[in-house]
C-alpha cells in the first residue's frame, strides 16, 4: 500500500476543510514563485523526468504534449483548457478533485499556462457538477483575492484568468475537440485531427487540454521532484493514480493508490472485497465502461497500469473499476453499456450513430434470449464496422466492450441465444424463384 | 433525456430580468472579443433558471439576438444536450442514474419509486404539476450508487424506502437534504477507511 507521505491528494476525504487556509496548510501555493522562476524548460523537463501520462484515458504522456506548444507566441494567443466533462461511467475522480482539492488543480492551472505560454485558461465542467463547480469558483475567488491568479500572478510577473465553462451533459464532450466546439459554443461534435489542437485549437489558436487530474498532480510532481513520481509504480507507468471502485463491492471508495498496484489487492483492501466474497467475482471493468472487462482467472493476477492492461487486450482508460459479481446478468451490464452509447453518440459519423444503435438493440434480444445464433457472429461484425472509422476514439469506447463480452462470455450467450435463423434456406430452390414466396415454407 | 423536441404549448415573449441580465453580461465577458457565441450554453441554462426550469422558443430567439447569431445556431445547440429541458418538467426535476454502475446497485428500485409516487411514465408532470421524473445516463457519482439529481443536488447511497421518503419530500414541495443517505462521509470507503487516517482522526 502507498504510504501516507506518498500521496498527492490528501484531502480527498475533506477530512481538513478545501479552502485556501487548508490547502495552504497541505503545502499549496507554498513556493510557486519559485517554482515558476525555474523556467519553461526546467517545469516541461521536470514532467517529462516524471513521465506522467494523461489522466483522462488516453494515457498520452504530458511533458510531450506541452512540448508541441509552439515555443514562441504568435500573432495568435496561446490557451490552456482543463478538461472536467468527465462522464465515463465509473469514474469520479475528478469531481472529488473539484471540491476538495480546488486549490491543487488552480496551482497547476497556474504553472502549466506558464509552461505552455497561456494568460486565459478555462477549466471546463460538466454541467451536472454545478454544485462542485461552485465549490471550484470559490476558490478561484479566494485565489483572485490573495493574487495568487489574476494580474502578476502570485508575484511571478505572468498574467492568468481562469474561467469556468459548463457543459450540458454530452458525454461526447469529454473528447478534446468536441469539448473546444463546446466551448466555442457549438455542438459538441468532434474534430478531425491532424490538425491537432496544440497547433489550431480553441478558436484556432494553440491550446493545450489537460484531465483535471493530470494538472492537480504537477505541483506536487514540482515539488517533490520527477524522480520522486517516477519512483513510484513500474517504468512508463508511473506515479500515483486515483481509483474509483464502484459495482458489487462492500465498500465503494475512491482511493489514491500507486500505479501497477494488482487489481485484487485493490478491491480487496480499499473496498472491503467482492459482495459475496471473491468466489463471488464475475467479471470486472477495469477502466471505464469503455474499456473491455476482464473475467475472474485475469483478475487474480493483473496490474492496474496502462501497459499491463493492454497486453490483455484491455486499458486502464480512466481507472473507473466497476465490479460485477455472479448475482448480475452480464448481459444485460452490457446492453446497458451499449445503451448508453447509443445515447451518447452526438450523430457525426454514420457508424457510430447507426453502429451504436444497433449493438444496443442485439444486445437487448441477446438479454432476452431472443436472438438467432449467427446474430452472435454479426455482432462482432458490426463492433470491427465502427472501431476504428470513426472521426473520433467513440467508435473504439463503444464497440471494445462488447468485443470484451463476446471474447470472454461468449459461451453464456450461445447457450441463452440457441434459436436456430428464422429462415433455414432450402437448397434445392431454383435461382430465378422469388425467396419472398417461399418464407412461409421456410418458417 | 427529456424530450427533444419544443413543448407545444410556446409563450409568445420572453425577455431576460435583471438579474438574469446581470450574470449573462458578466459570462460574456469571460469570452475573447467577437467570440460572444461561446457564451450561448451559459445564457441557455440562465434561461432555463429564469422560466421554471426550461426554455421556451421565445428565449432561443432572444438569445441569438442577444449575443448577435443566428437563431439556428442556438435551437442547435438546445437540442443537442441533454441538460436542456425543451418543455416544461416542474419545478423539481428529478433524474434516476441508470447507467451500469448504479444498475448493478439497483437503480431501478429508484426507477419504480418515481413510477409509483410521482407518474407512471417518463417527463410526464405529477398530478400536483410540481415535479416529474427521468432516465438519465451516467451522472458521475458512481461511488455513490445508486443515486438521483433534483434540480442541482445529488442524492446518493439510495435504496427504494429512502428514495420513497425523498420523493414525499419533494412532492410536498420541501427540498430534501442532499448528499449520502448512509451517512457516509463524501467518498470514503465506509467503515473500512485504510489511508490518512492520522488527517481523520486528528
Amino acid at each position: 500500500m502507498l504510504k501516507d507521505e506518498d500521496r498527492i491528494f490528501k484531502n480527498l476525504y475533506n477530512d481538513k476543510g478545501s479552502d485556501i487556509d487548508a490547502s495552504k496548510k497541505r503545502g499549496d501555493w507554498v513556493d510557486t514563485k519559485d517554482l515558476i522562476k525555474k523556467g519553461r524548460d526546467w517545469i516541461i523537463n521536470e514532467v517529462k523526468t516524471s513521465e506522467l501520462r494523461g489522466r483522462g484515458g488516453a494515457g498520452f504522456p504530458t511533458g510531450l504534449k506541452w512540448s508541441f506548444a509552439p515555443k514562441k507566441v504568435g500573432s495568435r494567443p496561446h490557451y490552456l483548457v482543463i478538461n472536467g466533462d468527465e462522464s465515463e461511467p465509473g469514474t469520479c475522480k475528478d469531481r472529488d478533485i473539484l471540491r476538495f482539492e480546488p486549490h491543487k488543480l488552480i496551482e497547476g492551472c497556474l504553472i502549466t499556462s506558464y509552461a505552455v505560454q497561456a494568460h486565459v485558461c478555462y477549466i471546463y465542467i460538466r454541467g451536472e457538477y454545478l454544485i462542485d463547480g461552485q465549490k471550484l469558483q470559490a476558490a478561484i475567488d479566494e485565489a483572485y483575492e490573495k493574487k495568487l491568479i489574476g494580474k502578476d500572478a502570485s508575484g511571478t510577473g505572468w498574467d492568468l484568468d481562469i474561467y469556468i465553462h459548463y457543459g450540458a451533459g454530452a458525454y461526447i464532450c469529454g473528447e478534446e475537440t468536441a469539448l473546444l466546439e463546446s466551448i466555442e459554443g457549438k455542438k459538441g461534435q468532434p474534430r478531425l485531427k491532424p490538425p491537432f489542437p496544440a497547433i489550431i485549437g480553441l478558436y484556432g489558436c494553440p491550446t493545450i487540454i489537460n484531465n483535471v487530474e493530470t494538472i492537480a498532480v504537477v505541483p506536487t510532481i514540482l515539488r517533490k521532484g520527477g524522480k520522486w513520481f517516477a519512483s513510484l509504480g513500474k517504468a512508463k507507468n508511473t506515479g500515483t493514480k486515483i481509483f474509483c471502485i464502484s459495482g458489487n463491492v462492500n465498500n465503494p471508495c475512491n482511493v489514491e493508490e500507486e500505479m501497477s498496484i494488482p487489481l485484487k489487492e485493490l478491491i480487496e483492501v480499499h473496498a472491503g472485497g467482492v459482495t459475496g466474497g471473491w468466489d463471488n467475482l464475475q467479471a470486472v471493468i477495469p477502466g471505464g465502461s469503455s474499456m473491455p472487462l476482464l473475467p475472474k482467472n485475469i483478475c487474480e493476477t493483473i496490474k492496474m497500469d496502462f501497459d499491463s492492461l493492454i497486453t490483455e487486450k484491455s486499458g486502464l482508460g480512466t481507472a473507473g473499476v466497476v465490479v460485477i459479481n455472479k448475482d448480475q446478468d452480464i448481459i444485460k451490464c452490457m446492453a446497458r453499456i451499449a445503451r448508453f452509447y447509443k445515447h451518447e453518440s452526438c450523430g457525426q459519423c454514420t457508424p457510430c450513430r447507426e453502429g451504436s444503435g444497433w449493438m444496443w438493440r442485439m444486445l437487448e434480444r441477446m438479454t432476452n434470449g431472443e436472438a438467432s445464433r449467427d446474430e452472435i457472429d454479426m455482432l462482432e461484425d458490426v463492433t470491427n464496422q465502427i472501431a476504428g472509422h470513426t472521426i473520433c476514439a467513440f467508435g473504439e469506447g463503444s464497440s471494445w466492450p462488447v468485443q470484451g463480452l463476446l471474447k470472454h462470455f461468449k459461451k453464456e450467450i450461445e447457450k441463452r441465444n440457441n434459436i436456430n435463423p428464422m429462415f433455414n434456406k432450402k437448397k434445392d430452390i431454383p435461382y430465378l424463384i422469388d425467396q419472398h414466396l417461399l418464407d412461409k415454407d421456410n418458417v | 433525456m427529456s424530450l427533444r423536441r419544443p413543448s407545444k404549448e410556446q409563450p409568445e415573449h420572453f425577455e431576460f430580468n435583471l438579474i438574469s441580465l446581470e450574470a449573462a453580461k458578466k459570462i460574456v465577458a469571460n469570452y475573447p472579443k467577437g467570440k460572444q457565441q461561446s457564451a450561448v450554453m451559459s445564457l441557455l441554462y440562465i434561461a432555463q433558471r429564469q422560466n421554471d426550469n426550461w426554455i421556451p422558443l421565445a428565449a432561443m430567439k432572444y438569445i441569438a439576438k442577444f449575443l448577435d447569431m443566428p437563431y439556428i445556431k442556438v435551437y442547435e445547440v438546445a437540442t443537442f444536450y441533454t441538460m436542456y429541458n425543451l418543455s416544461p418538467v416542474g419545478n423539481f426535476f428529478i433524474q434516476v442514474c441508470t447507467t451500469t454502475p448504479c444498475m448493478i446497485r439497483g437503480a431501478y428500485d429508484l426507477v419504480e419509486a418515481c413510477k409509483e409516487k410521482i407518474s407512471k411514465n417518463e417527463n410526464e408532470l405529477s398530478k400536483n404539476k410540481k415535479c416529474s421524473w427521468t432516465e438519465v445516463e451516467c451522472l458521475g457519482a458512481c461511488v455513490n450508487a445508486p443515486m438521483m439529481q433534483i434540480n442541482d443536488d445529488y442524492y446518493e447511497d439510495l435504496d427504494k424506502e429512502k428514495t420513497l421518503k425523498i420523493l414525499d419530500k419533494v412532492l410536498s414541495g420541501e427540498k430534501p437534504k442532499p448528499g449520502s443517505y448512509r451517512g457516509r462521509v463524501n467518498n470514503e470507503p465506509e467503515n473500512n477507511r485504510k489511508t490518512l487516517m492520522d488527517l481523520k482522526n486528528a
